[in-house]
């Protein structure tokens, strides 16, 4: 059993296939392009580097070079398609534990290293490509918002280790002045706050979630049924546009439609 | 003017709340706040959590005018909840860039100021903080087409969590010397990555790395302002007066990632180096 997780590798190798890897980007990046059937992709994903540069971004976490790196991946594709009809898909596979905790980090700007690829992805958007958030692990934090967060349609796997929040329990319960026990305890009746995917899924935010056999080592069964759900999303995008209003609607975040309704009354 | 004289005619902004310093650098007169306290939009999470939640959730949105331009100013309450934001006040923030962004598709050439004064996602609304933040990162990244994004990290909660990296995605960034700017807060990195790490109870060592004056030194903002309201609202102005900047910073992923290269990784880092390796001409 590795200490990190390789659900982001497995998955980008299944889904990648035989598509042509993308050289020149930091080890930590795993970035082909190919197909979802006959949709032109590029396939992202953050994996775990033992030998990254950057001691605290050894596991899969999101640091320095993961976050320009992702910008430049992005942004190449809008450069390469900017004249092209039909533009990539971006295909964001996600399984990132956290964003990279260090001295090294804060003092070269990391959170500057995370706009970049928040930036590239959301431009992307802008510019017309389907960007699909895959969750195929867990998305963390500042993580999640460099790498998948800024997709106009998210996919998240149905499974106890798939989990989208905002801190890890030991930190959350330390900066809110709770013990774990008292945060698992709201986290059940405050689904914001919960960890588990079904909660997630009842903020609006995700816009499909599947069933896998093996979510750690995709069956061909598996890789079938992603794929399929892949080109319904890209679909789905050039049918209703890129922005992210399709995230807005769910009972559990009313207040987000509430509040911009009576922005744009009173503005 | 003599020292004490210039003292009297001094103004913290610092010491401003969120709305008084909207109404600052707003031209006088044109302030006009939306969804005020009175309307009590306020957090749906807070109160079941034993959380008294505030009638404005901590969020300030003004419209008005500075120097003439019409601007909309989102300014983040540092005093509730450490500035934190939750699905409210997150949504006010993307609400507004989002209407913004509107307005110049139809010709109307709204910019934004952002008073950016917080610890990010708001772990009692967890999920639907960071959700927020993500509309809020797209908003600017949309508006920024059209017209400069102008972030203002004054205080000493600082900018940190998903709100830095809103802040790394603005067009200019403007600081004083107490104000702080990175993603990770000090007591977080210290239970993630241990004391030696990084110590959150050294405060020198903490601003030498995040504070005001090394982010301007290394170039991660563009403007390095005494805390003053006159001041301030003059290099807001300047800011906005400049228009697009040729390259928003959050696009240089060539130059950062060239710079990262030219660096020895295994020390541990000091401030100097930072300075060196991102402004050598400069330090």
């Amino acid at each position: 059993m590795s200490s990190y997780s390789l659900r982001g590798l497995n998955w980008f190798n299944a889904l990648s296939g035989d598509a042509r890897p993308v050289t020149g980007l930091p080890a930590s990046l795993k970035v082909a392009d190919g197909f979802v059937g006959e949709q032109p992709a590029r396939f992202i994903a953050v994996v775990a580097d033992p030998d990254n540069r950057f001691v605290r971004a050894r596991h899969g976490e999101v640091g320095l070079l993961e976050g320009w790196g992702l910008a430049k991946a992005v942004n190449d594709v809008i450069v390469a398609d900017q004249d092209k009809l039909q533009k990539r898909a971006l295909i964001a596979i996600v399984d990132v534990p956290s964003q990279a905790y260090g001295r090294r980090e804060e003092a070269l700007g990391i959170h500057q290293a995370l706009a970049g690829a928040a930036d590239s992805y959301a431009r992307a958007r802008l510019a017309g490509h389907a960007v699909i958030g895959l969750l195929v692990g867990k998305a963390m934090s500042g993580a999640f918002l460099a790498h998948g967060y800024q997709a106009n349609r998210l996919i998240a796997l149905r499974d106890p280790g798939v989990m989208v929040h905002a801190m890890g329990k030991a930190s959350a319960a330390r900066v809110t002045l709770r013990s774990v026990e008292e945060l698992e305890t709201l986290a059940a009746s405050v689904p914001p706050m919960a960890y588990d995917i079904d909660s997630y899924a009842s903020l609006g935010l995700l816009w499909e979630t599947l069933s896998v056999q093996q979510i750690e080592q995709p069956t061909s069964a598996d890789l079938a049924r992603v794929i399929e759900c892949l080109t319904q999303a890209i679909a789905d995008v050039a049918h209703k546009g890129t922005d992210l209003s399709a995230r807005l609607g769910a009972a559990n975040r009313a207040a987000s439609s509430k509040v911009r309704q009576l922005l744009r009354e009173q503005w | 003017m003599t020292d004490s004289a210039a003292l009297l005619n001094k103004h913290s902004f610092v010491e401003l709340g969120a709305r008084q310093r909207a109404k600052a650098l707003l031209d006088t007169g044109t302030f006009r706040e939306l969804l005020d306290p009175f309307q009590r939009i306020m957090s749906p999470w807070l109160a079941r959590q034993g959380v008294v939640p505030q009638a404005d959730d901590g969020v300030v949105i003004a419209k008005g005018s500075l120097d003439g331009l019409p601007v909309v100013i989102a300014a983040i309450e540092g005093a509730f909840q450490g500035g934190s934001l939750g699905e409210v006040g997150g949504a006010k923030i993307a609400g507004a860039l989002e209407l913004a962004a509107e307005d110049n598709r139809k010709g109307i050439p709204t910019r934004a100021v952002l008073l950016l004064e917080t610890g990010g996602v708001r772990l009692q609304e967890a999920n639907l903080g960071l959700a927020a933040i993500a509309d809020i990162h797209a908003a600017i990244v949309d508006l920024r087409q059209y017209q400069p994004v102008i972030g203002v990290v004054a205080g000493s909660v600082g900018c940190f969590g998903g709100m830095s990296i809103a802040a790394g995605l603005c067009s200019y960034l403007l600081v004083t010397q107490e104000a702080r700017l990175g993603l990770n807060g000090p007591q977080v990195i210290e239970q993630e990555a241990g004391l030696e790490e990084y110590d959150s109870r050294d405060r020198p060592f903490i601003w030498s790395l995040t504070g005001g004056e090394q982010r301007f030194a290394t170039g991660l903002v563009d403007r390095y302002v005494e805390d003053d309201v006159a001041r301030i609202r003059r290099q807001v102005g300047e800011l906005l007066k400049q228009g697009l900047p040729a390259q928003q910073r959050s696009t240089q992923a060539d130059l950062f990632l060239q710079r990262l290269a030219r660096l020895d990784a295994e020390p541990q880092i000091d401030p100097a180096t930072v300075r060196d390796l991102y402004q050598g001409e400069r330090s």
